[in-house]
């Protein structure tokens, strides 16, 4: 009895730790991108004040399907984070989390689209097919790099994949294996459907995509599943070639930097055209992944 | 502590938070428009006082309404507004939304913008500049923190008055409220 309500305390205390650092995250990003355009830019805190407000208002539903998708959505995430360690902080290892992490990932993204599917917004559904069709994109240059990885270190939970970068930075699979840290950094981009990747949500032509219908509550979810989602796709890849951490603060902060770059990449590019997005992944990043691929097992 | 204590007070935080974080649905249709790139922008940056846009009306508070509205675009102006979530807030931008401005004797224009929709304030001015604007957003932060921005209640409250008002130009109006 006392195990169990121990584990639970531990999801919240994960999940709602989550929460708060990808808010956080967010507010840094709008600042970074704010100081980079000359402005002054919001303060640090505004997503806060934003998830308050949304969680204030009046929202309307469009029907059953609508509601589930969101939950789906917020649900899909949360269960991805019990899979990833922060620091030295995790719930679960096993075997095979790099994989499972991948799939639980694309229940989020399933969510989401069934909650356009139940808005009925033909905006909202040209979003959503991109986001899935940029998900085809750049899965494929990853999985490319996780197999590779596996098959270097012997080992499918991101934790060992961690342990086995310990020792010297020089372990790190940043130093060891360059090219394809750079990979997954574009690939990390692009999960995060920031520019030049963000024809998903391209404000200005489909209305903010996805989330078109989705007021008040709705949004309010959706931007707080938001801020778990980049606080997952940023910790697994210090996981993966920052070599993790033995401590929050130190993992906090390889997130940080990690997270900085990406804001800052992604305010020096324009918007890719869909298709050319998921050309430039077949393309650069997928052909780069198989020569170090080729490079590892050989 | 009374229910009601707490209830106000919860409220009195939500406004709080609303005047924190404003998104803002600008509707393009007049000539004014063209001061808001500038007070969004690097030059005066409206984006520190916790002022965003909007993409949908879905997701915004503010409705700006830069300019004269023709019967036309006042149909739309309407639909949107119905589909904005509560509280939701009109601002009238530039003189024709206050008396017709420069159209006042136009055959298709409205005059006054608050006969249709229930207006938080105006911002004089034809053109008003991006100081005045910002100047009247500080304004309505501030009204909506003391809790006077109530339009949307007015609305409801007063419903048969400004259907009526809108039926008496646009004819039949398609209702989603
Ligand atoms: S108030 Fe002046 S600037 Fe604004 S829409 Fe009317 S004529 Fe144009």
């Amino acid at each position: 009895m006392i195990d169990i309500i121990y584990r639970i305390g531990h999801f919240v205390l994960i999940t709602v730790f989550s929460m708060a650092l990808g808010l956080l995250f967010m507010g840094i990003a709008r600042k970074i991108v704010a100081r980079i355009q000359k402005r002054y830019g919001p303060p640090v805190y505004q997503p806060y004040l934003d998830v308050l407000k949304l969680f204030g208002k009046d929202a309307i539903t469009h029907g059953f399907i609508f509601d589930f998708g969101a939950i789906m959505a917020l649900g899909g995430v949360i269960a991805t984070l019990f899979f990833i360690p922060l620091g030295s902080w995790q719930l679960y290892s096993m075997e095979g989390t790099v994989i499972l992490v991948i799939y639980l990932l694309a229940i989020a993204s399933l969510g989401m689209a069934m909650g356009t599917v139940g808005s009925g917004n033909p905006q909202a559904s040209v979003g959503i097919s991109r986001a899935l069709m940029q998900m085809l994109g750049y899965e494929l240059p990853y999985l490319v790099i996780l197999f590779a990885l596996i098959y270097r270190y012997q080992t499918s939970s991101v934790w060992g994949l961690m342990q086995a970068q310990a020792g010297s930075f020089l372990n790190w699979n940043l130093f060891a294996y360059p090219l394809m840290a750079a990979v997954a950094f574009v690939v990390l981009i692009g999960m995060m459907g920031k520019k030049p990747f963000d024809s998903m949500i391209a404000p200005s032509e489909i209305g903010s995509g996805p989330v078109v219908e989705s007021g008040g509550k709705y949004l309010g979810m959706l931007l707080l599943q938001k801020s778990i989602t980049i606080i997952i796709e940023l910790a697994l890849y210090v996981n993966l070639f920052l070599g993790g951490a033995e401590n929050i603060l130190i993992f906090t902060f390889k997130m940080l930097i990690v997270w900085v770059l990406a804001t800052m990449f992604g305010s020096l590019f324009p918007r890719f055209r869909i298709e050319d997005g998921i050309k430039f992944f077949w393309k650069w990043p997928l052909g780069i992944a198989i020569l170090q691929a080729i490079y590892i097992i050989t | 502590m009374n229910n009601n204590f707490v209830k106000g007070s919860w409220q009195e935080i939500l406004d709080w938070a609303q005047n924190k974080s404003i998104n803002m649905l600008h509707y393009c249709t007049g000539c004014g428009a063209i001061e808001l790139p500038p007070t969004m922008t690097s030059r005066y940056d409206m984006s520190r006082f916790g002022i965003g846009p909007a993409a949908t009306p879905r997701q915004a508070d503010l409705l700006l309404v830069t300019g004269y509205l023709s019967t036309k675009t006042l149909r739309r102006l309407i639909y949107t507004y119905e589909q904005m979530q509560a509280p939701k807030f009109v601002v009238g931008f530039g003189s024709c939304t206050i008396n017709g401005g420069m159209y006042w004797d136009s055959y298709n224009t409205i005059k006054q913008l608050d006969k249709y929709l229930p207006v938080e304030m105006y911002i004089a001015g034809c053109m008003p500049r991006p100081e005045a604007i910002l100047d009247g957003l500080l304004k309505l932060k501030k009204m909506i923190a003391d809790g006077e921005a109530d339009g949307y209640q007015r609305y409801q409250d007063n419903l048969e008055y400004y259907h009526q008002n809108q039926e008496a130009v646009l004819g039949e109006v398609q209702r989603t409220q």
